[in-house]
């Protein structure tokens, strides 16, 4: 399977494909805009030059609210600075993209933390509750941020804490579930979007099921697909022949990776140790059960209770960002005035110039035409 | 943030759930505490250390017969 995945690439296949999307989009009345909501395909489109090919073919693909990093709200950084500045002795450990995030307190990479205590970047959360292991006499804090994708593993890890009775270890949640803020963009109503190209691998995780409400209650067509330009390209075809047929539905074109029904024992194991929660994404504002918190059953490992930490939602970007309208599909951006200017990758203003699915910074990176 | 590997598992330790795996020549540890039944030689996307899904091959086969069919067609 590994070395047969060059079709997915083929510069025939991928031509083909856009001359099919070409063809298809000429029989519609309009334009298409399509939302990827998952940062990893912000990135893909991008990287392959798939933006102003499908441009061209008349279908604008619009940048949706799936980064973590991104949509992680100042206060929440902020109460992650708080913690490994004012507390000695505490390791704060997270992904890379989390420690680069400007506040107005600064980022995690340029504060001094209190004596004792650092900020140390992990790969797998599991890194870090081998910190905790390690370090007896010192407090582990995990900064959780994700999606679907991500929970399970961070779950795994208050499980695995629980079980081995450690003491020094807990998670300051930054979990985020994606259904809820797509619910809110086409409630606020102020996104024209034809359809949505869904996320694979939370998909692989929660499933098809979780969006259809999109394509029934809102009628709005929508596909899961995966990563490769091919991917990409079949899963735009399937949201045209969509809004062609006029028959909204969930179609799923990463049958190789995303089950019917997900993954069941992940959904289990979140299902067990977290529950929803109304919480602020940045941008968005405050979304019900768009987040999710540790249950009572696992109080102890929830950084906020432990800590006392009291995180008011603001949802303010840093001023003269405009990252919260970028991450709403209001603007792309270039379309910011910061862009470019004083926000750039190397001295970024916002989160979304900051996480490599940022749409600030891969906009930057491959330079797409402005719009 | 949300990027998964295909990867090959090579170990496994059923006991603990965890083990080992392929990408392109390296060898990672994986945990594999998400799937039921992960084997040797299982094709997985890893993402943050964890195995979340197997790659089911005859879809992937069917994925790319479309692909191909499409650009002999054109």
């Amino acid at each position: 399977m590994g070395r047969s995945t060059n079709a997915y690439r083929d510069k025939k296949v991928i031509a083909a494909l856009l001359e099919k999307i070409a063809e298809k989009q000429r029989l519609l009345p309009a334009r298409s805009r399509i939302m990827e909501v998952c940062g990893t395909h912000t990135m893909s489109i991008h990287r392959h030059g798939l933006k102003g090919l499908l441009d061209a073919a008349g279908v604008e693909m619009v940048s949706g609210p799936g980064c973590p990093v991104c949509i992680t709200p100042n206060e929440v950084h902020e109460a992650a600075l708080g913690l490994v500045t004012g507390r000695e002795n505490l390791v704060l450990a997270t992904f890379g993209d989390m420690t680069r995030v400007p506040t107005r307190l600064g980022s995690l990479q340029a504060a001094i933390p209190a004596a004792g205590s650092a900020v140390k970047i992990v790969y797998s959360p599991e890194e870090s509750l081998a910190l905790a292991r390690r370090g007896r006499g010192t407090e582990v804090v995990f900064f959780g941020v994700g999606f679907e994708t991500t929970i399970p593993s961070i779950a795994y890890t208050a499980r695995a804490a629980a079980a081995e009775g450690l003491t020094n270890y807990s998670v300051l949640s930054a979990l985020w579930v994606i259904p809820p803020p797509l619910k809110a963009i086409l409630d606020t109503g102020d996104v024209r979007i034809s359809g949505f190209l869904y996320p694979g691998h939370v998909s692989a995780i929660i499933g098809p099921a979780a969006y259809e409400f999109i394509a029934r209650d809102y009628g709005y067509p929508g596909v899961i697909a995966g990563f490769e330009p091919g991917d990409i390209l079949l899963g735009i075809l399937s949201i045209l022949d969509q809004i062609r047929e006029g028959k909204p539905r969930v179609a799923n074109e990463y049958t190789r990776v995303v089950r019917p029904d997900g993954n069941p024992v992940a959904r289990a194991l979140m299902a067990d140790v977290l529950e929803p929660k109304s919480a602020c994404w940045r941008g968005l504002g405050v979304i019900p059960a768009s987040g999710l918190k540790l249950r009572s059953e696992y109080a102890a490992f929830d950084a906020e209770l432990k800590y006392g930490l009291r995180i008011e939602p603001r949802a303010e970007d840093l001023p003269g960002c405009r990252c919260g309208d970028v991450l709403r599909g209001i603007i792309g951006p270039p379309e910011c005035p910061l862009f470019g200017r004083k926000c750039a990758p190397d001295s970024p203003h916002g989160p979304c110039m900051v996480s490599f699915e940022g749409a600030c910074l891969v906009y930057h990176k491959y330079g797409a035409p402005r719009p | 943030m949300c990027l998964g590997i295909p990867s090959k598992v090579i170990e496994v330790d059923e006991a603990f759930k965890t083990g080992r795996i392929d990408y392109l020549g390296t060898k990672i540890k994986a945990n594999f505490a998400l799937l039921d039944d992960i084997k040797i030689g299982d094709w997985v996307i890893v993402h943050a250390g964890f195995a979340i899904s197997r790659l089911d091959e005859d879809d992937a086969l069917e994925t790319l017969d479309i692909l191909r069919e499409m650009a002999d067609k054109a």
